[in-house]
Parts: C-alpha cells; structure tokens; sequence
C-alpha cells in the first residue's frame, strides 16, 4: 500500500465530495422527475463510465488518440445479437455453407495478398496495381459466392427474420463475446495503424469506425441492417412478470407506488446491480495495472516515448496492448448497452453520441485516473440527459420578459433542446483551458 | 452509336456529378490543408465551419426571396454567399482568438489543438442546431437544370440524356474561379508567399521579419471563406442538413490526405479522386454494358462493385490504404 | 571597441551555464572567425549575440548601442543578418521566393539588392525558379547566405556555413565571404574547418569550455605553436 500522504488523503476528499454531489443529483432528479427516470439515467451512466474506463486506459494511460470507439461499442452491440437471438434456421441451411464459403476466401485472399505483397513490394511499378488485382480478384469470387445466398437468407421472413439469426445463449455471455469481437478488431485495426502519428490515427479509427457501422447497416444477413433487431432477450425478469408476483405487489403498496411503476424499478434495479458488478471489477483491474510495473511503464512511454524506445522498450508491442484492452471494455460496455435496450439498432450508432462524447467524459473526469473517468461518465451523461429539461427550464426564465406568443420565445424554446450539444463543447473547452487535468487530476506515483 | 449512349451514361451519372463533388470535397480540402500546413493540426471542427457558413447563406436566402430579391435563373444563394462569407470568417478568427491562440502561446502538442478542436466541433455543431435546428432544408431557387436530359436527346439524337443542374455548373465555376485565385495569392503576392514561408520553415519566417499572428489570420481568413463556400455549395447540391457535415469530414480528410497533407495542388486532386472512386465504384454498370457488350451477353444483375450505400465508406477505404501504404499522399506534402 | 560585440557573455540553456565570461566581437569590413573543439560553446555564443539565449550577465553592443534586450527579430531589423547552421532555407519556395522572402521587412525596392546576390552567387540566377529544397548542399547555403543579405545587413552572422560541403565548394564559399565582406559588411562566423577559415580571417576567437582561450588576428593564430598543435592539427 502507498503511504498516506497529505496529497492523497485531500485526493480521497474530493473524490467523496464530487461522488456525493453525484449521489444528490440523483436523488434530486428521483423526487423532482421520477425515479424511474433516475434510475434509467444511472444504467447509462454506468455503462458510459465503464466505456470511459476502457477509453481512459488508451488516452490516459498511453496517449493513443483512439476515434473509433463508437465501431467497437458497436461490434460489443452485434455480439449481444448473434448470442442471444434464436438461430434462423432456414437461413443458416439455405446460405449458411455460402456464407462460411465467402469467410474463407476472405481469410484466403489477406493471406495470399499478406505473401504476394512480401514477393512484388521491391518492384517499383506494378506493384499496387499488382495488388489491387488481387484483392479484387478475391473480392469478385467472394461476391460471387455470397450474393446469392444473402438473397435467400434476406429474402426469408423478411418481416420479422431475413438474417442469420444467434446461437441462442444467455445475453450476458454476448458481454464476454463483445469484449473479444471488440479486441479482435483491434488487434486487426491497432497492427496496422497503431505506428500512425496521432491525428492520422485519430482519423483512421475514426473512418474505421464509421466503415464498421456502414457494413452494420447495409448487411441486412447479419444483423438485420436498419430494421434493427427487437426482442433480445433479457438477464432480468420481465415487468409483466413481476407485476404478477404477490412480494411486488406488497412493496408497491408499502412504498406507495403503483404496481408497473414498482415493477419497472425493480427491473432497472437489477440491471444496476450487474452493471456495478462489472464496473467495479474492471474499477479493481485497471487500479492494479495502473499501480503495476506494466502501468508505470505505458505512464513512462507515454511521457516520453523517444526515451522509452531508446530504452529498448517495444513502444509499438506495448500500445497495441492497451489498444486491445480499452476496446475490449469498449466492446463489453457495447454488448452491455444492447442488452440494456433490449435491441440492436445500427443506425443510432453516431460518433458524435458514441465517440466524442466519451471523449469529453475522459477529459471532463480527469485522463489517467480511473476515478475520474467513472466521475467523468456519470456526470457527462447526466448532464447529457439533464441538460435538456435545464436547458427549457433556464430558457424559460430567460425569455419570461418576452410576451407569450413572441416568436423570438418560441423560437428560444424550441431550440434549447439543442443546448446540449453546445453545453457540451463548451465544458470541454473549459475544462481543457482551465482544467486540463480534469475533475479528479491524475496522481503522481 | 451504342459506345456513345455508353459515354452519356457514364457523363449523366458519374463525370458531371463527380466533378460538382469533387469540387466541394476539394474546396473542404483545401481548407483542412491550410489550417494544418500554417497551424499544424487536423481541424475537426471543419465540417462544422462549413455548416455554418452554409446556415448564413440558408438564412440570408430566406430573408432575400421574402425581400423578392433574386437572380432570376441563378439561385439567390449566390448573393447571400459573399455575405455568409464573412460571417464565418469572423467565426473563425472569434474561435482562433477565444480558443486557439491559447494553445499557440503555450507551444501546446498537436495532439491538443485535435482533441481541442473536436471541443470546437461540438461548440458549433450546438450553435448551428439552436439557431437552425436540425431539419432538412432546400434553399435552391432559379432554373433547375442549365442542360435538360429531353434536350439533350433532342439535339443529339442518342438514346439517353444528359442533365446538367445549375447547382453542379455553378459549382465547378465558382470552385475553378476561386481556387484560381487562392493559387494567385499563394504564389505571386507576398503576403502569400510569406505564409508558404512560414509553413515551410517557422524559425526562419520569424528571422525574416514575417510576423506569425498575422499569417495565422490570413489563414483563418482563408480557410473560414472556403469552409463558408464549400458548405454552402455542397448544400446547394443536395440539401442543408446540419449533420450531414460531421459525415463530410471524413472524405474531406480523405481528399486532404490523399493528396498530401499541406499540399494545395494535392487537396484539389485529392478532392476529384475521392468523388469519381465514389462515383465509380458504385456506379451500376449494367446500362453500359447492355450498350458495350452483345445481346447475349447482357447482364442480369446491376453489375456494381459495391452498393450505393456504400458511397461514403468508399472514401474511408481510401483514406486507409493511403495512411497505410503512403502517409505522406500522392503528391508528398506538408508545406504549401 | 568592435563595432559588433559580445562582452563577457555568461549564460546558456536552463541552469547550467555554457559560456563563462565570453567576448567575441567583429568590425565592419571584416571576418571574425570563431573557433574550438566540440562543445566548446562556438555555436551558443553566436546565438547570444544574435539574441537566441538569454545572458545571466554580460551585454551585446552593436553600433556603440545596447542591444542586449532586443529580440531576434528587433536585432534584423537594426541590421544584422543571421544564417542558421540547418533549416536555412524555405525549401519548397523558389530560390527567387527565398530571396524575397529575405527582404520581407523592406518596403523600398530591393531589385539593386537581389542583382547584387547574382551578381554574388551568379548560380543562384540561374536557379531563380527552383525550389529551394532541390538545390545541391552547397548552393543551398549560397540560398542561406544570399537570403541574409537581403535586408543590406551591416552584420552577417553564420553558423557553420561549410558544414557537410566538399572541400571545393567550402573554398568557393570562403571566396563568396570574402566578397561579401569587401562591401564593408562585417562577418562574424562559426567554423568547424578552423585551419581553412583563419587563413581567411582578420579575427580568430579560439574558444573551449566556453571562454576565450586564444583571441589574435587570423594570421598570428596559425602561426601560433600551441594554437596549431592544440587546436589546428599540427
């Protein structure tokens, strides 16, 4: 253990405060608006801190500029799919040894590309059109040989169905799955790219991410596309179901709620205890890495890489480290939203919500301390959801003076719930400038 | 004959409206370009810039065709454009003032001014929504099409048309006219020379006497016309929808990179290469082929390398391989 | 008293100091050479008299005036040129535009000036429009040179200007200097081929660890015994 410091100790405080202050804004939202909704804001919050831990360890730990956390999270959301949702079994007989078909050529052409590349990559002229050939040329064959079984396997049930479907397991191994689809990505991504300098790797993730939400998107086989997937099955008793249970009903009474009222807590309750569950489980690892030989070495390369790599240390092996293990949490906090929406929908997967808004949550919180990036998780996506009814409410006040039907008022109105966007940029501004260590500071070991 | 129809097939529905994309990806581009080649980072809050500028334009053309004021055959945009200009110029240089010059007096990393500027992005983003909102707007107006498909028909005689929208011919122009003149200013002023100076070699700038605050907000002001201009022709094309822009950045980077980060020439070209791979890698080539190829061998399907909805993610693929394989671009940049 | 002069400068990077009461000066018409082993401070005291390195004591006197205040940039303007050792061109700008560029701050018409740099480094006219940055070594620092006299400095400060030429190209620019200083400019440079540049100097300055070892005229330090054997390789 480290000694007690002064230092530390006023760290503690003001870890104690800020999470009080939390804690209250939560109560307050509970009586004032509801605490259903309290406790909806929580769930998200949870998930966004442990994506924040994930992001936290890439920029705080090792300052890799990663932008593509919303293609994870989404490759997370994809797995609570093809785990969970029951399989289509027409489909799979139909299109299935296609589709198996089209992955191997896949795998074939990077191999044969990966050794033809080490053959011709001396020759001047004709290499890259050498190698376009190739890739296209597998290209071609896989699509010969997809297509037409992605026709049938969309073609049936089109309606309800018209993908491959899952493997029809509990969604919570879809948390476990997410974190590995995650990390194979980005092992794949962080390989190629990681040797990229920061602003190209920030726009390579970046494009990366959106190619990911594209292919979710537009592959109707996989996932359905934009017809979203509904009904995922849930880790959590149904509301229905509890309404019926006579120690639900005794509560609703005892509390003074109403039955579907209490039912829908309870629901939200037990998604927030798994939540915590996993949140303070990666809370406890990252603490122990941090406080590692490991940890201090990412701290050292980070500080100074130029030193590091003249140290012998292999700068590149060890950022593709902590590349794969941010993404990997990214990718569980991914598998965990969907579970929580009980649906996968590609199309709400937007880098403004899904990577820069985490990105502000690292900062805000305080880049490199794992405190602060669960602080920085709960009070972004608060304000996030908040800032809207606050933003009416202050506009409100604002505009009182004006007469009821100014159309400057209406217009006032109707925009502020665009606030948050701009509440947004202008915290991290702020914070940057004038608090560019964040809430809870990064400590100095 | 056929090889002909073949031609105007590809004309109507890949070089036209590649060259119209091309040249708002390129004007986007050239405005990345400078910001990093004087400033040294990548400015994500772009694609912002040009929302806003295209926003004045949006408004001030409302206010204008409820003033019945108009160009008669032009879209009345043209008029608001000059003025929507300066508005985002002077957005530019409040933001530089207010935010970036911090940065610069403390000597920060580039990587800050990048995470900085994405805190810029959502400043913006939020301004244009409160002010706008987030709709879908059509703000065209005059003629629809300096060329008709049926007259095109007409006059040749062939079998398909060939459409020409004034938003695309306004477009190539106004992009030919002003990147002539941006090329003008670079290279045969001093002013313009004296920030290629500065983006090449900073300390030697500062030993000749050239004064670095003001080649920044010649840069500003350069980059906030183009951003405004690029925006607001873009949306001319299509339509103004506020979050079309972040999906813009991506090509726009792209286009930038492509040709060289810092590379003038390189944005422009960058610009063109992106739109026609995007064009031409979705395009259906099935109505070519029924012209090119016999009878019999007419094709079923659309014969398309990818899906049209893949346009974008094309850009993305390029800007990859081109990280990957030559990060410096096809023309190696880094100064202008 | 030099026209230019560096008196009794103490200072360097941060806390350690590198130049120890240093004094290197040099009059108008006339090439003042600074010599010395490696990281003996050559390069550092010139960037104190040019103003690029804060003194802890000891000021810089150009022209009777205190200078010892003045930015880089204000030192220009009061007439002094300065030729970076690397980085000391505008490479993707013409050799025309780097000369421009040179004359930057002047506002009257400089056409006698640059035809005075061809007439100088006729090369440089005929790769008027050539990118800086494709010349060869040598010409590039004849663009360094040509650039710096562009203001009509009455000081022209060079850092290493032979470094990594060839020998022929390093007498040719020594030639150059020379002629430079024949218009009355003085020339205060840095040299790493001590032996070849105090044939041409009127003023040696011999520094190690940072303070005057040795200061004669050019002629008498290589004929100096204990200079030579130290210092110039027999």
């Amino acid at each position: 253990m480290l000694p007690q410091s002064t230092h530390l100790s006023s760290e503690k405080k003001r870890i104690y405060v800020l999470f009080g202050i939390m804690a209250v804004l939560f109560v307050i939202v509970g009586q004032v608006q509801s605490w259903n909704l309290s406790l909806a804001i929580l769930n998200l919050c949870l998930i966004s801190a442990i994506m924040t831990l994930g992001a936290n360890i890439q920029w705080g730990y090792a300052g890799i500029v990663n932008f593509g956390i919303m293609g994870f999270a989404a490759l997370g959301g994809l797995a609570g799919v093809l785990v969970s949702m029951p399989p289509v079994q027409a489909g799979w007989q139909a299109g299935g040894m296609s589709l198996l078909g089209g992955a191997v050529i896949i795998v074939l052409t990077s191999v044969l590309s990966v050794f033809v590349w080490g053959r011709i990559k001396h020759i001047t002229h004709w290499r890259y059109w050498i190698m376009t050939a190739v890739i296209l040329a597998g290209y071609l064959v896989m699509r010969a040989i997809v297509d037409p079984a992605v026709e049938v396997i969309e073609s049936i049930e089109s309606a309800k169905a018209g993908h491959i479907g899952g493997l029809n397991l509990p969604i919570l191994v879809s948390w476990v799955v997410g974190g590995i689809f995650a990390a194979g990505a980005a092992y794949v991504i962080g390989r190629i790219s990681l040797g990229l300098r920061s602003d190209y790797l920030a726009i390579a993730t970046l494009g990366i991410s959106e190619i990911v939400i594209y292919v979710l998107k537009n592959e109707d086989w996989l996932a359905r596309g934009v017809k979203n997937v509904n009904g995922l099955p849930r880790p959590v008793p149904y509301e229905i179901d509890l309404q019926a249970e006579q120690w639900v009903i005794n509560l609703a009474s005892r509390l003074d709620t109403d039955v579907p009222e209490m039912s829908s807590i309870i629901v939200k309750l037990s998604y927030a205890g798994l939540f915590t569950i996993v949140l303070l489980i990666l809370f406890w690892l990252f603490e122990t890495a941090l406080r590692s030989p490991w940890g201090r070495m990412m701290r050292a390369i980070r500080d100074n890489e130029v030193a590091a790599n003249a140290m012998g240390k292999h700068v590149t092996a060890k950022h593709l480290q902590v590349f794969v293990l941010g993404s990997a949490v990214v990718g569980l906090a991914g598998a965990m939203l969907t579970t929580l929406d009980g649906q996968f929908t590609p199309a709400s997967y937007l880098p403004l919500r899904f990577t820069f808004l985490i990105w502000i949550m690292v900062i805000v919180g305080g880049s490199g301390n794992n405190f602060g990036s669960i602080l920085g998780g709960f009070v972004i996506w608060f304000f996030w959801i908040e800032s809207e009814p606050l933003g009416l409410w202050l506009m409100d006040v604002l505009t009182a003076p004006l007469s009821e039907t100014s159309a400057l008022r209406g217009h006032l109105l109707a925009s502020a719930a665009h606030m948050r966007l701009m509440t947004m940029g202008l915290i991290m501004l702020l914070m940057l400038r004038f608090a560019p260590q964040g809430l809870i500071p990064e400590t100095k070991r | 004959m056929d090889s002909l129809n073949a031609l105007v097939v590809i004309a109507n529905f890949v070089v036209v409206p590649g060259l119209a994309y091309g040249s708002q990806l390129a004007l986007g581009a050239l405005g990345v370009t400078m910001v990093y080649s004087v400033l040294r980072f990548s400015n994500f809050a772009h694609g912002e810039l040009m929302s806003f500028g295209a926003m004045v334009t949006v408004l001030l053309t409302w206010w204008l065709q409820a003033q019945n004021i108009g160009l008669s055959v032009l879209p009345t945009a043209l008029i608001a454009l000059p003025i929507a200009m300066v508005v985002t110029v002077l957005l530019a240089l409040a933001t530089d003032k207010l935010v970036f010059s911090y940065y610069r007096q403390k000597r920060s990393e580039s990587v800050t001014y990048l995470i900085v500027s994405v805190g810029v992005m959502f400043t913006i983003g939020g301004l244009i929504r409160f002010i706008i909102g987030p709709a879908d707007r059509v703000f065209t107006d005059g003629q629809r099409f300096l060329l008709k498909a049926r007259a095109f028909k007409k006059m040749t005689g062939l079998n398909e048309g060939l459409a020409i929208k004034t938003t695309q011919g306004v477009t190539i122009i106004v992009a030919v006219i002003v990147v002539a003149l941006i090329f003008w200013f670079l290279n045969k002023t001093k002013t313009g020379k004296s920030m290629r100076a500065y983006s090449d070699n900073e300390d030697l700038a500062l030993l000749s006497g050239i004064n670095p605050e003001r080649v920044v907000m010649i840069t500003w002001i350069i980059t906030g016309a183009l951003a405004a201009l690029a925006g607001t022709l873009y949306g001319l094309d299509k339509s103004y929808k506020p979050f079309t822009y972040l999906s813009l950045l991506l090509p726009i980077f792209a286009s930038a990179i492509v040709g060289g980060v810092g590379n003038p020439v390189g944005a422009i070209i960058g610009g063109y290469v992106i739109a026609f791979s995007e064009l031409f890698i979705t395009f259906a080539y099935k109505k070519v082929a029924t012209y090119m190829l016999p009878a019999a061998w007419a094709p079923e399907g659309l014969v398309q390398l990818l899906s049209t909805d893949y346009k974008i993610a094309v850009s993305f693929v390029i800007l990859l391989v081109v990280l990957l394989i030559r990060p410096t671009g096809l023309f190696a940049g880094k100064t202008i | 008293m030099h026209y230019l002069v560096g008196e009794a400068m103490t200072g360097g990077y941060g806390d350690a100091d590198i130049l120890h009461e240093c004094t290197i000066g040099v009059d108008e018409g006339e090439i003042a050479v600074v010599v010395g082993p490696n990281g003996a401070g050559k390069s550092t005291a010139m960037k104190a008299v040019f103003g690029m390195l804060g003194l802890r004591s000891g000021r810089v006197m150009m022209d009777g005036e205190d200078i010892t205040a003045l930015k880089p940039q204000e030192r220009v303007r009061k007439g002094m040129g300065f030729v970076p050792q690397t980085n000391n061109v505008f490479p993707s700008l013409t050799v025309l535009e780097n000369l421009e560029m040179g004359a930057f701050v002047r506002a009257d018409d400089f056409s006698n000036t640059l035809s005075q740099v061809f007439e100088l480094f006729p090369v440089l006219k005929e790769k008027a429009v050539q990118p800086a940055g494709e010349l060869s070594g040598g010409q590039r620092q004849q663009v360094a040179v040509g650039r710096a006299l562009m203001t009509q400095p009455k000081v022209l400060m060079l850092d290493e200007p032979t470094a990594g030429v060839s020998p022929i190209v390093m007498d040719e620019l020594f030639d150059r200097i020379i002629e430079v200083a024949r218009t009355g400019i003085a020339v205060l440079m840095v040299e790493q081929n001590a032996k070849q540049a105090l044939h041409i100097a009127d003023k040696g300055f011999v520094l190690v660890q940072g303070r005057n070892k040795y200061t004669d005229t050019g002629k008498a330090l290589l004929a100096d015994n204990d200079v030579r054997k130290a210092f110039l390789g027999g």
